[in-house]
């Protein structure tokens, strides 16, 4: 072992990409939660009172829950009173073209390697960005707008779409759902919607950026999207976060709703500060709440992450097939170095008649890291020839690690056709000889090997993030083999 | 070529080899024969860098050059190839992306330039006719699901497309059934010239009767014994190790 553990100590010298800060004044609201802070939360974004009444009955509902202890976490207990609840670039201001927005956070998103700028949209790509709790800018908007796409800011579309946003906020995740959903209803600052209308295709990729930058902040994000009948959408969000020794929480909610014929396609790219390499002080612990719902017939609803970020993961992208002949999927890659925590998977429920969901989950556990993949295949009793194909997948890499799988199955109609496989392995010594021997490096041979691992789930990206999520992948990985 | 001077080297602490001074020239096809733990797969892993594998005294230069302090990949790269035992499964990468990425690392250790997707593709189809092996094994993972010949089979094929100028043959023989023995032996005479050497690790005479070895050695407990030609293979074959044994 002595050559690859050496390999490994040089590459995991190798630093957090994204690790710095950006020295821009932010407004940011004292620590601490109470209903004031909520109240000042939605005054300053000049709320309706139907929203602020909203966020209070959330927190109402918050204070009588308790943090889940269900998963295979294992963390300290969370202040939630030394979190600052809303930071904003200051001075907040109504944008209307990049040329407005502060050069500092241009030149972090440039460090980001995000397509802002004029000669990125070649790339075609619709970028909203979050910095920390407020959506900075929209590219595209008048190219969307043509096509009646709405795709801008959560707290814009408060203001311009009050009915769609109050007929669906909570629609699919109530704010009694868990209880970092309630806490994300009560202090959400903004995020990203979008709305696609009847028998529209959107003409290209839609994606947010989140990006956590002040100390000692949260950032609750909400996202929604709304398909109408016959429409489709593929929307991806990325995000990063700067090093701290402290923990950061990040606790979002996303709610989709596909109508008839319609469908939605999410992909992550999650790549938050994974917390000190050697030490595992600090990263993000990330809470996150995400659900779609197929309401109409033949629609459907497609999850894709790549996990390879944060110091604990909790998060369980789900679809309830409510229309018939819906279809559900769910595509993950997760990855635990050093120190991290996911305790990830899905969860499906199938409520019309043929309805359809396929799993396909691939577990990465390296250095001390534990994965954990946590899933659910509910058959209610109306779903007549319901199916389910679940493929959970872990690899080992090192001896200190850990693969757990939690599937829980439950089947109320006997006309269910129901599939589980399941498969643990290792990257042995004998196959990095064997990779060795034919002239290929110890390091090309563990990034062969994981990106075989994952080639199901990569397919399944967006082309041009792909690449990116391999690469991600390769630097995650660099020199984890023990 | 290949110089071992006696060598001394084991595992865990535990002698295995104890001695062994072995020289093999460009076109020479060496044979070495013994039983189950006489070193005969120690030897192999000793020249390929494996880890673990500790060498307390002793050399072995490879064109002139020290190899000891050299890394498994950077062995290879230099054209030292082993053609394994249990060839091992890589799930998930695809055969042919395997075969190209090897190739172009070596092709790029020689300061060449890489082989292209679609070059590579009729290069390996070539390849494929030598062994008689079916494309289909192209797009499976690395010996996922090949049977035991198709594993070795395909060990041959990579020996073609890498062309080595050293070959160690790792019991390639074991697993075999008489038709894709000769098959594989086939590939090892059809490659051979006088540049390229080969040392083939063996229990049984039916491979070297295909292969023809220049010499044989028997290796019992860490040390070479007897060496000579075809005539002691068939010797062994009646005779058994005992009466060589001190």
């Amino acid at each position: 072992m002595s050559k690859n553990t050496q390999i490994i100590d040089k590459a995991i010298g190798q630093e957090y990409e994204y690790g710095f800060t950006t020295d821009i004044e932010q407004e940011t609201i004292a620590p601490g939660l109470n209903k004031d802070v909520i109240k000042l939360i939605s005054s300053k974004k000049d709320e309706p009172q139907w929203l602020l009444d909203w966020r209070l009955k959330a927190y109402d509902q918050w204070l009588k829950m308790d943090e889940p202890d269900w998963s295979k976490l294992n963390f300290s207990d969370i202040d939630f009173q030394s979190i600052s609840y809303y930071a904003a670039p200051k001075p907040k201001k109504k944008l209307s073209s990049l040329d407005e927005v502060d050069p500092e956070l241009l030149k972090t998103y440039k460090k980001l390697g995000i397509p802002l700028e004029e000669q990125k949209m070649l790339a075609n790509v619709a970028v909203d960005v979050v910095f920390d709790s407020v959506s900075v800018t929209t590219t595209f908007k008048e190219e969307l707008q043509k096509h009646g796409v709405i795709f801008c800011s959560f707290s814009e579309a408060v203001k311009n779409h009050p009915n769609i946003i109050r007929k669906y906020l909570g629609s699919v995740v109530p704010t009694t759902d868990n209880y970092f959903a309630a806490l994300n209803s009560a202090v959400f600052s903004d995020g990203s919607f979008v709305y696609i209308p009847k028998n529209v295709r959107c003409p290209m990729e839609l994606s947010t950026y989140f990006r956590i930058n002040a100390a000692n902040t949260g950032q609750f994000e909400r996202t929604l999207i709304v398909a109408e009948e016959g429409s489709h959408v593929s929307y991806l969000e990325g995000c990063t976060a700067p090093m701290r020794d402290e923990n950061q929480l990040h606790a979002a909610v996303v709610e989709l709703v596909a109508h008839k014929n319609s469908e939605i396609k999410y992909s992550t790219v999650q790549n938050w500060y994974p917390g000190n390499p050697k030490t595992g002080k600090g990263g993000i612990y990330n809470f996150v709440t995400k659900r779609g719902t197929c309401l109409g017939d033949n629609s459907k609803i497609s999850w894709t992450q790549v996990e390879t970020g944060s110091a604990l993961t909790w998060k369980y992208p789900s679809c309830i097939l409510k229309g018939d002949n819906s279809v559900g999927e769910f595509y993950s890659v997760a990855l635990s170095n050093n120190y991290q925590q996911a305790d990830t998977g899905t969860k499906m429920i199938h409520i019309g008649k043929n309805t359809k969901s396929t799993i396909i989950s691939k577990g990465i556990s390296a250095g001390k890291g534990q994965n954990t993949y946590r899933g659910g295949v509910k058959i209610m009793k109306g779903a007549e020839n319901a199916r389910n194909y679940s493929q959970c997948d872990s690899i080992l890499i090192g001896e200190e690690c850990g693969a757990h799988t939690f599937p829980y199955i439950d089947v109320r109609n006997p006309s269910a056709q129901m599939e589980h496989e399941a498969s643990t392995s290792r990257i042995g010594e004998d196959q990095l000889f064997y990779c060795n021997q034919r002239g290929i490096s110890t390091e090309d041979a563990v990034s062969m090997i994981v990106n075989g691992f994952c080639k199901k789930v990569f397919n399944e990206l967006p082309m041009e993030f792909a690449v990116e999520a391999q690469k991600l992948m390769e630097v995650s990985l660099e020199g984890s083999v023990g | 070529m290949l110089e071992i001077k006696n060598l001394h080297a084991g595992v865990d602490g535990k002698e295995i080899l104890k001695g062994i001074d072995l020289t093999i020239k460009p076109g020479e096809l060496h044979a070495i024969m013994g039983r189950n733990g006489s070193g005969k797969s120690t030897l192999a892993n000793i020249i390929t860098g494996r880890e673990n594998y500790e060498v307390t005294s002793g050399t072995i230069e490879f064109n002139g050059e020290n190899i000891l302090d050299m890394l498994p990949e950077v062995r290879a790269l230099e054209g030292i190839f082993m053609s394994f035992q249990y060839p091992v499964v890589i799930p998930g990468v695809n055969n042919t992306y395997f075969l190209r990425a090897a190739l172009n690392s070596k092709l790029k250790h020689r300061g060449l330039k890489e082989v292209n997707a679609a070059d590579f593709m009729r290069l390996i189809r070539e390849k494929l006719k030598l062994v008689e092996m079916d494309e289909k094994y192209l797009s499976r993972a690395v010996n996922d699901g090949f049977s035991g010949g198709e594993k070795k089979k395909n060990e041959i094929l990579q020996m073609l497309t890498l062309e080595p100028q050293l070959s160690i043959l790792d019991e390639t023989d074991s697993g075999l059934d008489i038709d894709a023995l000769k098959i594989v032996a086939q590939g090892v005479n059809n490659f051979r010239n006088s540049e390229r050497s080969f040392l083939a690790i063996t229990h049984y005479q039916r491979l070297l009767d295909h292969m023809k070895p220049d010499f044989i050695h028997v290796l019992i407990d860490g040390k070479i014994v007897k060496s000579g030609g075809m005539s002691l293979a068939h010797e062994l074959e009646q005779k058994g190790y005992s009466w060589l044994e001190a």
